[in-house]
């Protein structure tokens, strides 16, 4: 609501993803929360389920036979596939956040070349690699 | 392309319970930029047209705002850099809007005064001016590029965080925060973590890239951030290196004014 | 403070979960191309390979320390999507306690399953 003399402007949760002319590394960071999201998901189940081997061989056919099914198979290679995703965009995020694939500091001189490209080749290199990945999985369990 | 649409996005407080966007033409004239199309709006067709501006060549900092989609100066972009014949312009964005483009710069200046972004030192050397501190080119370089920031919060409007996250700080005072951290005439950095460990901090960037791809001067706040984030992830292993600031040069003690050159007026403040 | 300390055990269990899981995926989703510590052949999620692994103390001791380095590195990373949606203090407060609860509980079922398993195959 607009105070008296001011009216809110925050983006909100639109500004996600709608907050200005996209870059590459912006479809990155939203795909890297969604997929965490899905993988969150589901690990927590993954936990539940999984521990059923405890009990024994019995229980555990009968609990691999609940997640049985195509509908599941999907399921399952979406986890995958956005754990490769999730999991090699984390490294090249991890290696971004420790300051090793930024670049120095450098005299801003226009054309400015600023860390984001410096690390777009890296970030392209683990595109593919998950892409790759990704389709190696399809093949493992479609195939 | 002999005109130009100009999409402005007004808002008078106490008069509209909503902004909304008004269509003006001005004429394309060869190196017209966004700025001399509003100053032409507000000279021919409409005088009540509100934003900030103040030194027309990209320095101040002042007429930053959102054109077709992208937060960027005025002052500095040329219709014809846009590729169309239509310009969408807004305040820019996570500020309030205080009057048609006029964006509320207050919490940004608020937060980065927070990053006490000033020279602190234990030794109470920063207050004698006794002399110079002594730095080399390479030391200079740790921070120059962050140190060319004109606080002019496209940056902020750009961030993903700072969009919906009201306590994160945001790209241009954490950028700041480290210029001074970094400088090797710096003793501030265990101050400053007061604030940068906590929410605040620059845990919440996750290098959508944003901030560096729409900074008017090339600062590059992203890089700032992980270089800092590299700072605190080392320091709370205990493997940051801790390093003495630069001494201070002194004054020479045993130099002669040449003759014929006058003494220095006596200083008008302080 | 105590949020550079989490978000660096969020990184370092990042690291840690990218190998660890990144072998399970290998594991239990490409074992056509690379058929490692499948003894029992066919399927992975076969019993007699889920057996073969869960009675080794290294597969045990992997899996705890994946699902308590996943676990954090998940809950931190909810948790960061949830605060940057800038919920009212006292939310914030019990979104922290509640995770840490939740966390702690699937942790003590998943490393009672890890343990157990590794005792049931060892028995069969």
């Amino acid at each position: 609501m607009p105070s008296e003399n001011h009216y809110p402007n925050r983006l909100g949760i639109r500004g996600w993803l709608f907050g200005g002319n996209f870059g590459f590394e912006r479809y990155l960071y939203a795909l890297h929360r969604l997929t965490g999201l899905g993988i969150l998901a589901y690990f927590l189940l993954h936990i539940v389920v999984t521990s059923s081997r405890a009990l024994g061989p019995e229980a555990w056919r009968s609990a691999m036979g609940m997640v049985e099914g195509p509908l599941f198979k999907v399921g399952e290679y979406l986890v995958f596939a956005a754990f490769a995703f999730h999991g090699l965009n984390g490294i090249r995020l991890i290696l971004l956040e420790l300051g090793i694939a930024v670049g120095r500091p450098i005299e801003p001189v226009y054309p400015y070349r600023t860390s984001v490209h410096v690390q777009r080749p890296l970030a392209v290199v683990v595109m593919l690699l998950a892409a790759a990945v990704a389709v190696l999985g399809g093949f493992n369990l479609f195939g | 392309m002999s005109e130009v649409i100009f999409h402005v996005r007004r808002y008078q407080p106490g008069k509209d319970a909503r902004p909304y966007y008004q269509e003006f033409r001005v004429p394309l004239t060869p190196g017209l930029t966004v700025l001399d199309g509003l100053w032409h709006i507000k000279e021919t067709q409409d005088p009540s047209l509100a934003w900030r501006f103040s030194c027309r060549m990209g320095i101040c900092g002042s007429c930053g705002m959102l054109i077709n989609g992208r937060a960027r100066l005025a002052c500095n972009t040329q219709i014809t850099e846009l590729g169309t014949s239509r310009v969408c312009i807004a305040p820019l964005p996570n500020f309030d809007i205080i009057r048609d483009l006029v964006p509320d710069l207050q919490p940004m200046f608020r937060t980065h005064k927070e990053m006490k972004p000033f020279i602190i030192r234990g030794d109470g050397l920063t207050e004698s001016s006794e002399g110079e501190f002594i730095q080399t080119s390479e030391e200079l370089e740790h921070y120059l590029q962050f140190s060319y920031c004109i606080k002019c919060g496209c940056c902020m409007a750009a961030c993903p965080t700072v969009a919906s996250d009201r306590e994160y700080a945001g790209p241009m005072p954490l950028a700041q925060a480290h210029r001074y951290n970094r400088d090797s005439r710096d003793m501030g950095f265990a101050e400053r973590k007061q604030v940068l460990g906590g929410g605040r901090g620059p845990w919440r960037c996750h290098f959508a890239g944003e901030c560096s791809r729409v900074c008017p001067k090339g600062v590059d706040p992203a890089r700032a951030i992980q270089l800092m984030k590299r700072e605190l992830f080392l320091d709370v292993l205990h493997l940051r290196g801790k390093s003495c600031a630069a001494p201070c040069a002194g004054k020479p003690t045993d130099a002669k004014r040449r003759e014929g050159i006058p003494e220095a007026p006596k200083p008008t403040v302080g | 403070m105590r949020d550079q300390k989490l978000w660096t055990v969020h990184i370092l269990a990042g690291a840690g979960v990218a190998f660890l899981l990144g072998l399970h995926m290998i594991i239990m989703h490409l074992d056509r191309y690379l058929g490692i510590f499948n003894p029992a052949g066919g399927k992975p999620i076969e019993w007699g390979n889920v057996a073969a692994r869960s009675g080794s103390a290294w597969f045990t001791a992997g899996y705890i320390l994946l699902l308590g380095a996943a676990l954090f590195h998940g809950l931190y990373g909810l948790r960061n999507i949830l605060f940057e949606l800038s919920p009212p203090a006292g939310l914030k407060k019990a979104i922290n306690v509640l995770f840490w609860l939740g966390g702690l509980g699937l942790f003590a079922l998943g490393t009672w399953a890890a343990v157990a398993g590794c005792l049931t195959a060892r028995a069969l």
